[in-house]
C-alpha cells in the first residue's frame, strides 16, 4: 500500500517537473486524465492513471506487453464499454468536457477521438467505402462530390492516394499490410478527429511499411493531436514529442521523449530502456 | 433358448482361448526367461482372436441359411401331391402347422394323416442340425485355439497382429457410412430405373398432372413432378420467410446485445425447438396454428384452409428457427473482434456496426447456413404430410392446400414390399430427385461456410 | 476547398453540429433494431411456449378416463359350455393345449354382450326405458373381453357375482367431460337421448366414475375400443428400436470417429468419407426410409413393421451424428496428453484407447444420449418401412410387427373420433416430449457430473 502511495505521489512530481518552458505541454492541453483506474472482472488492470496530453503533438505510451498502456488507450474513446465486465473509475477529460459523463454521447466522442488498430482491420469493402464509410454514418457530406472529396484528400493525407487511385472500387483486404494500415488511417482522418489513437499500429508490418507509417505520423502531428502506443522504444523516440512509461498497470515516468530516453528519473523506466524487464 | 446356449458356448470358447494364450505366454517368461516382445494379454486376444472368428464364421452361416434349409427339409416332409394342391398361404400354413407340432405346442383342427410323422421327423432335424452346427463351431474354434497356441512365442509379435485386427474392425466401422450412401444411391437409382421403365422420365419431370392411378391395372395414371415441387418450394419459400429474419435476429441479439444471463437462458431455451418430433411440429400446426390462421382469414376476408401451405410454411419455419440461429450464431462469432473495433473507432453505433460491417463480412457463411436450412426444409416430411392438405395441384396461391414431395413418397410407399407397378416405385424416383437436390444444396453450403471459415482463421 | 478536412476549430465545430444533427435519427435506429432483436427472441420462445402449453392443455384431459362400475354376475344360463380342460386329463402337453384352445374359443363364442347388458340394468333406475343397443353403448365395446377374460383366468366364477370396472366407451367419456358440445341436436350426436341421460344419471349415483388413464400407459393400441387404446405397444416397439440404435450406432459410430481421426492416412478417399459423413447428416430422414424399404424389406426380406428394420434405419440414420460429436470430442484432445502416451512406449492403439478415449467419454455419452432422443422421434422413415399398419399386440421380439410412439402419434390423430382422439394424441404427444427432455436432461447432468471429476 505505501508503495503504491509512493508511485502516485512520483507521478504527480514527474507531472510538476515536466513544465518546463521547452515542453510541448505549454501547448494547450486537449486530454487531461485523473486516477484513471479499469478493472476487468475482479482484476485490476490500470492503477489511478493521471496524464495531460498537449495539442498538435504525438504522445507515445510505453512499456512492457500486458503493461496496461492499451488498456489506457482504449479508455480515451471508450472503447472499454464494448468489452464485457470492464469498469473505468476516474475522469478524463477532452477540452475540459468529462467524456464519461451520463449525458455524453460515445458515437459523436468516437467521431473526435479516432482510432488505428494494431493489426489492420479494413472492413470487407471496397477502398472507396471503406473511407467513406466514418463520413456516411455520420452524415458529414452533403452529396456525392462532397464524398468524393473527403475520400480523396484522405487518401492524400494518409500518402495513400497515389498508390491506389486507379483502384478505389477494389476491396480494401487486397492491399499490403503496409497499405492496409495507411487505408485505416485515412478512414480515421475522414471523419475529420480532433485527437487520432494509434494502438501499436506498426506491430504487423515490416520495417520498410513501418517507416512510412512513422513519417505520416509525423506529417499528421501538424493537424491531430496524436496518441500511440508502441513496444518499441526506437520507434516512441523517433515519432514521439513526449513519452509516458507504463509498468504493471501503473503510470510510473513521463515527460519530454528525449529526457525520458536520456534520463529516466525513475530506476524501472532505466531498467526498461536498457532492456532489463519487458 | 438356443441362441442362449450358442452365446453360452462362444463365451466359453472366448475364455479358453484368451485364458490359453495368455498363460502360454505367462510360461515362456517364467520358465525360459525370455524377453517377450508382447505383453500376455496380447497373446491372450491374439489367440482368443484365431479361436472366436472360426466359430463365429460357423454360427453366422448357420444363421444365415439354416432357415431355408430347415423350410426344404419341412416341405419335403410334405407329401407331394399335397405340396403341389396347395398354394403359397396354404404351404405356408402346412409349414407353420408342422413347426407348431415340432415344437411340442398343439394345433387346432384335425391332424393330416402325414402331419404328425412329419413334426416328430422336423423335431430330430431341428435337434440334429442344431447340435451338429454347435459341435462343428466348437471344432472350428479349438483348431483356431491350437493354430494359434502353436504360433506363440517369445518373437511373436502378438501385440501388432491384435493391433492390426482392431485397426481393420475400426476401418470396416467407417466403411459403414460409405456403405450407407451406396445403399441410398443404388436402392434409389435402381428403384427409380425400374419406374423410368413405365414412365416417360420426360414426362415424369417436366408434367404437369400428379393422378395416379393406385387401383393398378394397365393404366398406370399421370406422374407429372412439377405440382409436387410447386408446392415443395412454395412451402419452403414460406418457412424461410418466417424462420430466417426471427432466427437471424434473434441470433444477432443474443450474441450481440444480451446480457450473459439472458443468453444462458434463452439459447437452450430456443434450442428446445429443434429438439422437438417433427410429428408434434404437425399436429401443432393441424389442430392450431391451421383452424387459427383460418380463423384470422376469415376475419379479414381471406379464404384461407385451414391445412394449406401457409400452415406447413409457418410452422415449418417455427422449427427451422434454432437451426437459422444457432447456425448464424457461430458465424457471427467467427467475424473478428478487430472489424467490429474498426466500426466502433469511427463512431459507428452498435446496430450501424452489426449491418454494415458484421453482417456483411458474414454474408458468406449466412448464406450456405441459410442453404443448409433450405436443404432441410425441402426434406421435411411430417410437418406437410399432416399440415400441407395433400392436394398435388399446380397453382400458386399459398391459402390453398399443397402436397410435397416427401407426402407423395409416404402416400405411394404405404409399407408394401412388392415394388412393382409404378405407383410405389414413383416413391424411389421422388426420393432420388430429393436426394440429389438436397445433396447439391448441402456439398454447396458446406463449400460456402467451409470456405468462409478458412478466410478468417 | 470548402469540403477539405479542415482541422481549424471552427471547421471542427461545423463537423460537431452535423455530427450532432444525426444522432437522433441514429440512436432512434438504435433502438428499432435492438427492439427488432427481443422481439425476435420472444417470438421464438413464445413458439416453444406456446406449443407447450397448447399440447399440455389437450393432453392432460386425456389422462382421465371414465369407469363404470359393474356387478357382473357368470349366469351359468348364458355360459353353458363344460368345464375347462385340466392338465391331468390328458396324456400329452400338445393335447391338453388343443384341448384348451377349443374350449376357449367355445367361452369365445359365448354371448357375453347379455351379461353386459344384464349388469348394467342391474344399475338402471326403476322403470328407465332404454334398448340394449342404447345401452351398450355407455361401456367400451371390449368391456365384455375383459370380463370374459376374467372367466377364462378363473373358471370357478360360474354363478358367482363379481364388482368390475369396465371402461367407458369414448362417446360416454366425450359426454363425461364435455368434449362434445351438449347444445347439439340429436342427429349431431353421436349417442340417443336417453343414452345421454343414462349416463348423466349413472355419473351422479356413481356408477361412472372418473379416474387416472393408466391404460394409457398399460394397454395397446385398440380401433374397436378406442376408449383402451394405450401407448404400451408402441412404447415397447420404440424400446427395441432404441436399443437396437444404442447397440449398433453407438460402437460402429465411436469406432468409425476413432480411425477416421487417428489412424486413417490423409488422403483422398478419407477426405471423400469426411465429405460423405457431412452430407449424410443432413440427408433428409426419409431418404433413410426408402433405403430401409427396399434394401432390408425388399432386397434382404426382412420382416415388414419390425422394430429391427426401424432400429436399423434409424441407426444409419444416427450414425454420422455419432460420428461427427465423437470426432469433434477426439479433436478436443490436447496434444500434450497424446505425446506424453507415446513418449512412455504406448504404441499409437495404446495410446487412444487407454489415453485418449477415456477423456473424451462424457461428449460420446452426451452425443449418444442426443443421437437416441433425435432417433426417438423420428417419424417419416418409420412409415416407409410398414410402421404405419395398425399393430395391437407387444412386440415380444425385436421380429414381431410393432408400431413406435410418434407413429402412434401420427396414426391417433388420424383417427375419426376426432373428439376423443385429439386429447389422446396430445397424451401421446406429452409422453414422447417427457421420454425426450427426460433423456436429455440425463445428458445433461452426466455430462456436468464427469466433467467435474475429470
Amino acid at each position: 500500500m505505501d508503495m503504491l502511495a509512493g508511485k502516485v505521489k512520483k507521478t504527480s512530481q514527474n507531472l510538476d517537473s515536466a513544465m518546463n518552458p521547452t515542453d510541448v505541454l505549454d501547448r494547450p492541453i486537449r486530454l487531461t486524465a485523473r486516477d484513471v483506474t479499469v478493472h476487468y472482472g475482479a482484476k485490476q488492470a490500470l492503477h489511478g492513471i493521471s496524464i495531460d496530453i498537449p495539442d498538435r503533438a504525438v504522445t507515445a505510451f510505453i512499456g512492457p506487453s500486458g503493461c496496461g498502456k492499451s488498456t489506457f488507450l482504449r479508455c480515451i474513446n471508450r472503447m472499454n464499454d464494448t468489452i464485457e465486465g470492464a469498469k473505468v473509475g476516474g475522469t478524463i477529460k477532452l477540452d475540459g468536457e468529462d467524456i464519461y459523463a451520463q449525458d455524453l454521447d460515445v458515437v459523436e466522442l468516437r467521431a473526435r477521438i479516432g482510432m488505428v488498430f494494431q493489426k489492420p482491420n479494413p472492413f470487407p469493402k471496397s477502398i472507396y467505402d471503406n473511407v467513406a464509410y466514418g463520413p456516411r454514418i455520420h452524415g458529414l457530406a452533403r452529396n456525392k462530390t462532397d464524398l468524393d472529396e473527403i475520400v480523396v484528400s484522405s487518401l492524400r493525407k494518409a500518402g495513400l492516394f497515389e498508390e491506389v487511385k486507379d483502384r478505389l472500387a477494389e476491396p480494401g483486404t487486397g492491399l499490403s499490410g503496409g497499405q492496409q494500415q495507411r487505408l485505416c488511417i485515412a478512414r480515421a482522418i475522414a471523419v475529420g478527429p480532433e485527437v487520432i489513437l494509434m494502438d501499436e499500429p506498426c506491430s504487423a508490418l515490416d520495417p520498410i511499411a513501418t517507416a512510412v507509417i512513422e513519417e505520416l505520423i509525423d506529417e499528421l502531428r501538424e493537424n491531430y493531436t496524436i496518441v500511440i502506443v508502441t513496444h518499441s522504444m526506437q520507434q516512441a523516440a523517433r515519432v514521439s514529442q513526449r513519452t509516458a512509461f507504463f509498468h504493471l498497470g501503473n503510470l510510473i515516468e513521463q515527460g519530454q521523449t528525449e529526457d525520458i530516453f536520456t534520463n529516466p528519473v525513475n530506476k524501472q523506466t532505466q531498467d526498461y530502456i536498457m532492456g532489463r524487464i519487458g | 433358448m438356443n441362441a442362449l446356449v450358442v452365446a453360452g458356448v462362444l463365451l466359453v470358447i472366448l475364455g479358453i482361448s484368451y485364458q490359453t494364450g495368455w498363460s502360454r505366454s505367462r510360461n515362456l517368461v517364467t520358465t525360459n526367461g525370455v524377453t517377450v516382445h508382447s505383453r500376455p494379454q496380447y497373446h491372450g486376444t491374439f489367440t482368443a482372436l484365431w479361436a472366436m472368428l472360426p466359430a463365429l464364421a460357423v454360427v453366422l452361416l448357420w444363421a444365415w441359411f439354416g432357415g431355408d434349409i430347415t423350410r426344404n427339409y419341412t416341405v419335403s416332409l410334405i407329401p407331394t401331391d399335397t405340396v403341389m394342391s396347395l398354394d403359397q398361404m396354404g404351404l405356408n400354413n402346412a409349414i407353420n402347422r408342422i413347426n407348431s407340432l415340432a415344437s411340442g405346442y398343439g394345433v387346432t383342427g384335425e391332424l393330416a394323416p402325414y402331419e404328425q410323422a412329419a413334426g416328430d421327423a422336423l423335431r430330430s432335424f431341428n435337434f440334429i442340425t442344431f447340435a451338429g452346427s454347435l459341435i462343428l463351431a466348437i471344432v472350428a474354434g479349438g483348431a483356431g485355439l491350437l493354430y494359434a497356441r502353436s504360433q506363440i512365442t517369445a518373437r511373436l509379435r502378438a501385440r501388432n497382429q491384435v493391433e492390426r485386427a482392431v485397426n481393420i474392425l475400426l476401418l470396416a466401422c467407417s466403411a459403414v457410412a460409405i456403405l450407407t450412401t451406396v445403399g441410398i444411391v443404388a436402392s434409389l437409382v435402381t428403384e427409380a430405373f425400374k419406374f423410368f421403365t413405365f414412365i416417360n422420365p420426360i414426362d415424369f419431370f417436366f408434367g404437369t398432372v400428379w393422378a395416379p392411378n393406385n387401383a393398378g391395372g394397365t393404366n398406370h395414371g399421370q406422374y407429372g413432378l412439377l405440382p409436387l415441387l410447386s408446392g415443395t418450394l412454395m412451402i419452403t419459400a414460406i418457412a424461410m420467410l418466417v424462420a430466417v429474419p426471427v432466427g437471424l435476429m434473434a441470433a444477432i441479439y443474443l450474441s450481440q446485445y444480451a446480457p450473459k444471463s439472458l443468453r444462458a437462458v434463452a439459447k437452450p431455451l430456443i434450442e428446445i425447438l429443434a429438439g422437438i418430433p417433427t410429428i408434434v411440429f404437425g399436429f401443432f400446426a393441424l389442430v392450431t396454428v391451421g383452424p387459427f390462421l383460418r380463423d384470422v382469414g376469415n376475419a379479414i376476408g381471406l379464404q384461407v384452409s385451414a391445412t394449406s401451405a401457409l400452415t406447413a410454411g409457418v410452422v415449418m419455419g417455427i422449427m427451422i428457427i434454432p437451426f437459422v440461429s444457432s447456425l448464424s450464431d457461430d458465424i457471427l462469432n467467427q467475424v473478428p473482434r478487430t472489424l467490429r473495433d474498426g466500426a466502433y473507432g469511427l463512431g459507428a453505433t452498435q446496430s450501424e456496426t452489426i449491418r454494415n460491417v458484421l453482417l456483411p463480412a458474414a454474408l458468406p457463411g449466412i448464406v450456405g447456413a441459410f442453404l443448409l436450412a433450405v436443404s432441410r426444409a425441402i426434406g421435411e416430411t411430417m410437418i406437410v404430410v399432416l399440415a400441407a392438405g395433400n392436394a398435388p395441384i399446380l397453382r400458386g396461391n399459398p391459402l390453398e392446400p399443397v402436397s410435397t414431395i416427401t407426402v407423395s413418397i409416404v402416400n405411394q410407399l404405404t409399407g408394401d414390399t412388392d415394388f412393382t407397378g409404378p405407383q410405389s416405385l414413383v416413391g424411389f424416383a421422388l426420393g432420388l430427385t430429393l436426394f440429389v437436390v438436397t445433396l447439391c444444396l448441402n456439398i454447396f453450403a458446406l463449400y460456402i461456410v467451409r470456405r468462409f471459415r478458412e478466410q478468417y482463421e | 476547398m470548402a469540403t477539405d478536412i479542415q482541422t481549424s476549430s471552427s471547421a471542427s465545430a461545423d463537423r460537431r453540429k452535423l455530427v450532432r444533427s444525426g444522432l437522433r435519427r441514429r440512436h432512434l435506429n438504435e433502438q428499432i433494431f435492438r427492439g427488432l432483436g427481443i422481439a425476435a427472441i420472444a417470438l421464438a420462445l413464445g413458439f416453444v411456449a406456446l406449443l407447450f402449453v397448447d399440447v399440455f392443455r389437450k393432453g392432460i384431459p386425456a389422462f382421465i378416463q371414465s369407469n363404470v362400475h359393474l356387478a357382473v354376475t357368470y349366469d351359468p344360463a348364458v355360459i353353458d359350455v363344460g368345464p375347462a380342460p385340466a392338465r391331468a386329463d390328458f396324456a400329452s402337453e400338445a393335447e391338453f393345449n388343443a384341448a384348451s384352445l377349443k374350449w376357449q374359443r367355445e367361452v369365445a363364442l359365448l354371448n357375453w354382450n347379455t351379461i353386459v347388458e344384464a349388469s348394467l340394468r342391474k344399475a338402471l333406475p326403476e322403470g328407465y326405458e332404454i334398448t340394449s343397443r342404447e345401452l351398450l353403448a355407455i361401456p367400451e365395446t371390449n368391456a365384455r373381453h375383459a370380463i370374459r377374460e376374467k372367466f377364462v383366468s378363473d373358471p370357478s366364477l360360474l354363478g358367482q357375482t363379481v364388482e368390475v370396472d369396465v371402461l367407458a366407451s369414448a362417446n360416454t367419456a366425450n359426454w363425461v367431460k364435455g368434449n362434445i358440445d351438449r347444445s347439439l341436436g340429436d342427429t349431431q350426436q353421436q349417442l340417443s337421448a336417453p343414452t345421454r341421460g343414462l349416463i348423466d344419471i349413472f355419473e351422479e349415483n356413481g356408477t361412472i366414475t372418473n379416474g387416472f388413464a393408466w391404460s394409457i400407459f398399460t394397454n395397446v393400441d385398440s380401433r374397436s375400443a378406442p376408449a383402451s387404446a394405450g401407448l404400451l405397444g408402441a412404447f415397447v416397439g420404440t424400446l427395441w428400436m432404441m436399443l437396437i440404435v444404442v447397440v449398433l450406432a453407438v460402437p460402429i459410430g465411436v469406432a468409425a470417429a476413432i480411425y477416421l481421426e487417428e489412424f486413417a492416412p490423409k488422403s483422398r478417399l478419407t477426405d471423400l468419407i469426411e465429405v460423405n459423413i457431412n452430407n449424410l447428416a443432413a440427408v433428409p430422414s426419409i431418404v433413410f426410409g426408402l433405403l430401409g424399404a427396399a434394401v432390408f424389406i425388399n432386397w434382404f426380406h426382412l420382416p415388414i413393421s419390425a422394430p429391427l428394420v426401424g432400429g436399423l434405419v434409424l441407426t444409419l440414420m444416427t450414425l454420422p451424428t455419432i460420428i461427427i460429436a465423437t470426432r469433434g470430442a477426439l479433436m478436443g484432445v490436447s496434444p500434450a496428453l497424446r505425446q506424453a502416451a507415446l513418449g512412455m512406449g504406448a504404441s499409437k492403439t495404446q495410446m487412444v484407447f487407454h489415453h485418449v478415449l477415456p477423456v473424451t467419454f462424457p461428449s460420446i455419452l452426451t452425443a449418444t444420449i442426443l443421437g437416441v432422443a433425435h432417433a426417438l422421434g423420428e417419424t417419416a422413415p418409420l412409415l416407409l418401412i410398414g410402421m404405419k399398419a395398425f399393430v395391437a399386440s407387444v412386440p415380444a421380439t425385436p421380429l414381431d410387427q410393432a408400431a413406435a410412439l410418434p407413429v402412434q402419434i401420427y396414426l391417433w390423430q388420424g383417427n375419426e373420433n376426432r373428439n376423443f382422439f385429439e386429447p389422446r394424441t396430445a397424451a401421446a404427444i406429452m409422453v414422447l416430449l417427457g421420454v425426450m427432455i427426460l433423456l436429455n436432461g440425463v445428458a445433461i447432468y452426466l455430462r456436468s457430473r464427469l466433467e467435474k471429476r475429470a
